[in-house]
């Protein structure tokens, strides 16, 4: 297998996280596009972890499994409390930053 | 498993005996409301299964010393990390087998006596769900295998004692002494984590090419006694980090200032925690590291008269003992008795007597629970539930005549009368203390056996003879107790008062409870009560036949003492003569003689010339302050070190906020305003001037230009960052190819 | 380098790898936030089993269980509690939501070309050659060289958990 195919694939799947980050009005849609940016970013830190044979790859994959929990705990509670106050999630209602 | 040699299934099997209550705790959690009898009757059958395990272990390994006394390790690997492999077993050998025989024997007997004393509890079912999960612990802790099982069980006991002492914990005072208990303990603990670091990384290479690793309790022992080139500092400080963590588990000075306050729990639990379990743990750990303990610290080395071990186990003697004689609470002269009891035992291994001492820990387990069990006898039945020795109690010998004989049995015991067990263990202690050379300590001994016969006789006479107070008279009281202080023999502040009523008498309890309360004056207790009074009144006098020196019967030693095994340091023993036991028994009877007399004073109608004292003379006024307050040891911590660490940073703070702080910043900003008037008159209105206006309109202009990238929108944030990013990766990969 | 012939992975990684973009586009472009969810558990158990194919089996279970397991439930109790729609939403986009693509193709035009020009046709080592890591040597990388970013962790975790209890209760 080439190295590369994972890597592309993984680059594929960073750029639609990237788009739908971009595109989705939606916050909970924008924290699932994040997943797919954190998936991407696995798969290129375990197809390194076998090129290079080392298991350093395999410990920051699961480090990074455990922030996205986190990320995901905290991103939810947010978005719930913007719901409670706002009663609604659509991010580009959300502009209390407007410069 | 290894099973190279045959040696018996109750001693394969060893490890079943913590396993039982611990499953039997989850039992009780879960479906003990829903039983019968609330989940006792799971609780006392895991202990008698324990307990039939433990006499099953005990006459196999009794058996096996015949041939051989190698300690019977067994293991499976409970996890790994990092190349080490932390096993999970049992080291069988003498002293686990009796500790676990003890521990069994008076678990049993205390859930038993429980069962009545805690009728109609509002907590009846995880009172026994805590209590067999502290057996657990402690069965845990005594054949373990390694170090971090041991601070497992270790552990286990820290958190059940918490959740036991503060069984009435809608009382404030007792969830204070919980948390004072598990704190005071915990700054121990401290020691054992550090210790058990410093001595894997000492023991572990060696004992890795032996076997086992640096947690394994039995690598450690063979490591300290080898001569392995370890460094005596390593060792030194391994073992002392260990003792904090004993001075703090078994109460021993300077940190016994939870033992008293932890009579705030039920009188079982104190009972359990101060006769075989908790208390006797920080001497377990100890003696099973014994090796350790001597090489580290020096023990038995000719010319060395003191080591750490015997020092704070003398001054404990000393000092506990002196509190004994100023409390007026049954409980807590038996608690100061108790830390009392453990210097002797940390003494004894200090001056090199590790056989002694352990038997010592094994007569001690039967008569001071026999005593605690007794001070509960008599709050439930005698005196309405109070504690207070001069105002609830007195004259109860008639009325209950099988608790005060069992009283003064264990009595007896404690105090050291010749031919009952304490005698063959406690002088035991000392004799061997002045034969090893540790004078000092001989002497502080035998000033220990005499102040705790005083004591003793002092509660003795309180509790069982002179004039019936209070309740013990047949009155009733719950509120005006307070007011019923005598302010003659209380003068002094005493902290925790309202420890007096430290059994909430359950009024919310069963109806079966309820009537009991309502008879009118004291009188026997139930069966219930007083088999086990009985029971442990019977080994109080006979256990120490085990041991007995003066009849050449040396079975203890010849059963359970690891002396014969290597590794272990050789130890040198008294011989015993009836002529060195003179000055104890001397003392013995001079303390009773002493204290009787002046109890007889003091407590009774007659003038007597010691009467008052305490208000007469400043000097003794002040001594009995000074005891009352418990050497404000209490106030030392609580006051001066945990508010001398404080405050002093807070004013230091403050100091150099006022002075350097605040100074600078206003000589800076009268500099500042000076030449401020100077740069504006010759500089600001003639140069910058016009350049900052000619900015201020570059900025606004570009502000307004950018502004509207400052959407608020986060999804066009997030487009601006990964079109930079973008941008510029793609720039990069441009330049490089 | 000469390279084993490994025709099953190679189908396989295709046939998953396929399966990962389309979902992947499903997600971003679906008008249904659950039927995104669900597209997502796709992409996610695709990563798990290409996980399996560069031979990370720990790792690969740890992304099912707290992936698929967990962080799915998250999302799905999330878009129950904000009340979005069950059926298709019309207005999932931002309004500017064309922005989006010349972003992600320029960012994977410029990894595409860095990886290709970077990497070539350099093969990852077969089943013969590659060094397998165990879940023994993940756990002592773990708990020796990497145990301080570990304790960290925990403790972010930590505060995640009272981070998360503290936003989302109604006080």
């Amino acid at each position: 297998m080439l190295i590369n195919q994972f890597l592309l694939l993984g680059a594929a799947l960073f750029c639609i996280g990237v788009y739908g980050v971009i595109a989705r009005k939606n916050a909970v849609m924008v924290l699932m596009s994040i997943e797919l940016i954190l998936n991407a970013v696995n798969l290129n830190l375990l197809a390194f972890a076998l090129r290079n044979g080392s298991p350093d790859g395999h410990v920051f994959a699961l480090y990074v499994i455990a922030i996205a929990a986190a990320e995901v705990g905290v991103g939810l509670g947010l978005v719930l409390l913007i719901f409670r106050n706002k009663r609604t999630i659509a991010l580009d209602e959300l502009s209390e930053m407007k410069g | 498993m290894l099973a190279a040699e045959h040696v018996g299934w109750f001693l394969e099997h060893a490890f079943l005996i913590p396993i039982v209550p611990a499953i039997a705790f989850a039992l009780i959690l879960f479906f003990g409301k829903r039983m019968p009898m609330k989940g006792s009757e799971i609780g006392i059958a895991s202990m008698v299964v324990s307990l039939v395990l433990a006499i099953g272990t005990t006459y196999q390994w009794i058996h096996r010393t015949e041939t051989s006394v190698e300690p019977v390790i067994r293991k499976v690997v409970w996890w790994q990390a990092g190349g080490v492999q932390f096993s999970f077993g049992q080291h069988i050998d003498g002293l686990a087998v009796v500790m676990l025989l003890l521990v069994a024997f008076i678990s049993t007997l205390v859930q038993i006596y429980s069962l009545e004393y805690l009728r109609g509890d509002r907590r009846y079912t995880h009172f026994f769900a805590a209590l067999t999960l502290f057996s657990a612990g402690m069965l845990m802790m005594v054949l373990a295998e390694n170090m971090v099982q041991l601070i497992l069980g270790w552990e286990i006991m820290g958190l059940c004692s918490f959740m036991l002492i503060g069984h009435w914990w809608e009382e404030e005072a007792n969830s204070r002494a919980a948390l004072k208990a598990f704190w005071t303990v915990r700054v121990g603990d401290i020691g054992l984590m550090v210790g058990t670091g410093v001595i894997f990384f000492g023991a572990n290479a060696y004992a890795q090419a032996h076997g086992s690793n640096g947690f394994s309790i039995a690598g450690i022992n063979e490591w300290a006694m080898k001569d392995t080139g370890a460094s005596h500092t390593l060792l030194l400080w391994g073992c002392v980090a260990l003792f904090i963590a004993c001075i703090g588990k078994s109460g021993q000075f300077p940190l016994h200032t939870w033992l008293p306050d932890a009579m705030a729990g039920p009188t079982p639990v104190s009972s359990l925690l101060h006769s075989s379990t908790m208390v006797v743990a920080g001497v377990f750990l100890v003696a099973r590291l014994y090796p350790l303990f001597h090489t580290g610290l020096d023990i038995n080395v000719a010319g060395q008269h003191f080591n750490l071990i015997a020092v704070i186990g003398g001054i404990t003697i000393v000092i506990a003992a002196a509190l004994a004689f100023v409390q007026t609470d049954i409980k807590k002269v038996l608690a100061y008795s108790t830390v009392s009891q453990l210097g002797y035992m940390m003494m004894g291994l200090g001056v090199g007597a590790w056989t002694p001492a352990v038997f010592h820990i094994f007569t001690h387990a039967f008569f001071k629970c026999c005593l605690f069990l007794c001070a509960g006898s008599v709050a439930h039945s005698g005196s309405h539930h109070s504690f207070e020795m001069k105002q609830d109690m007195g004259g109860l010998w008639r009325r209950m005549p099988i608790t005060a004989a069992c009283w003064i049995l264990s009595t007896a015991a404690l105090c050291g009368v010749p031919f009952f067990s304490g005698f063959f263990s406690k002088d035991e202690i000392i004799d061997n203390a002045h034969n090893n050379g540790y004078t000092v300590f001989w002497i502080i001994g035998l000033v220990g056996a005499f102040m705790t016969t005083a004591y003793m006789t002092r509660a003795t006479y309180l509790t069982f003879f002179g004039t019936a107070r209070g309740a013990a008279a047949g009155e009733h009281h719950d509120e005006a107790h307070d007011m019923a202080h005598d302010p003659a023999h209380d003068p002094a502040r005493v902290p925790a008062m309202a420890m007096a009523h430290a059994d909430p008498a359950d009024h919310d309890g069963a109806d079966a409870h309820d009537a009991h309360n309502s008879h009118a004056g004291p009188h026997e207790s139930p069966a219930l009560i007083t088999v086990p009074l009985m029971i442990l009144a019977f080994f109080a006098v006979v256990a120490g036949y085990l041991n007995a020196a003066p009849f050449h019967i040396e079975k203890f030693t010849e059963w359970f003492a690891s002396e014969k095994r290597e590794p272990f340091p050789e130890l040198a023993h008294a011989t015993f003569k009836w002529i060195n036991t003179l000055p104890s028994i001397v003392l013995v009877a001079a303390g009773f003689a002493v204290s009787l007399f002046i109890c007889r004073g003091l407590y009774s109608a007659t003038a007597f010339a010691l009467k008052g004292l305490t208000k007469r003379s400043a000097a003794m006024r002040a001594g009995y302050l000074f005891l009352v307050n418990k050497y404000y040891l209490d106030d030392l911590y609580e006051n001066v070190i945990a508010r001398g660490v404080a405050y002093p940073i807070s004013a230091a703070a403050y100091w150099v906020n006022q002075n350097v702080i605040d100074r600078t910043v206003n000589e800076v900003g009268v500099g500042a305003r000076k030449t401020g008037l100077w740069v504006y008159r010759n500089i600001d209105q003639r140069v910058v001037d016009g350049a900052v206006n000619g900015s201020g309109a570059a900025a606004q202009g570009a502000g307004s230009a950018l502004r509207p990238i400052q959407s608020g929108k986060v999804n066009q944030y997030g487009a601006l960052l990964f079109g930079a990013a973008a941008i510029g990766a793609l720039v990069l990969v441009i330049v490089n190819t | 380098m000469l390279a084993e012939a490994l025709v099953a992975q190679n189908i396989a990684f295709g046939i998953i790898a396929a399966v990962m973009i389309v979902g992947a586009f499903r997600v971003v472009t679906s008008d249904n936030v659950v039927h995104a969810a669900l597209w997502l558990v796709c992409v996610l158990a695709g990563a798990a089993a290409q996980y399996l194919l560069v031979y990370a089996e720990f790792v690969a279970i740890t992304q099912i269980l707290v992936y698929v397991g967990a962080v799915m439930v998250l999302f799905l109790f999330g878009v129950m509690l904000t009340r979005a729609r069950i059926g298709s939403e019309s207005n999932l986009n931002n309004k500017n939501w064309a922005l989006g693509i010349p972003v992600a193709l320029a960012l994977f035009a410029a990894m595409a070309i860095a990886l290709v020009g970077g990497f070539k046709d350099e093969y990852l080592p077969g089943p013969s050659k590659a060094i397998r890591i165990d879940t023994q040597s993940i756990s002592d990388a773990i708990f020796k060289p990497y145990l301080l970013p570990f304790w960290a962790l925990s403790f972010v975790l930590l505060v995640a958990v009272i981070g998360a209890i503290v936003l989302a209760r109604k006080d």
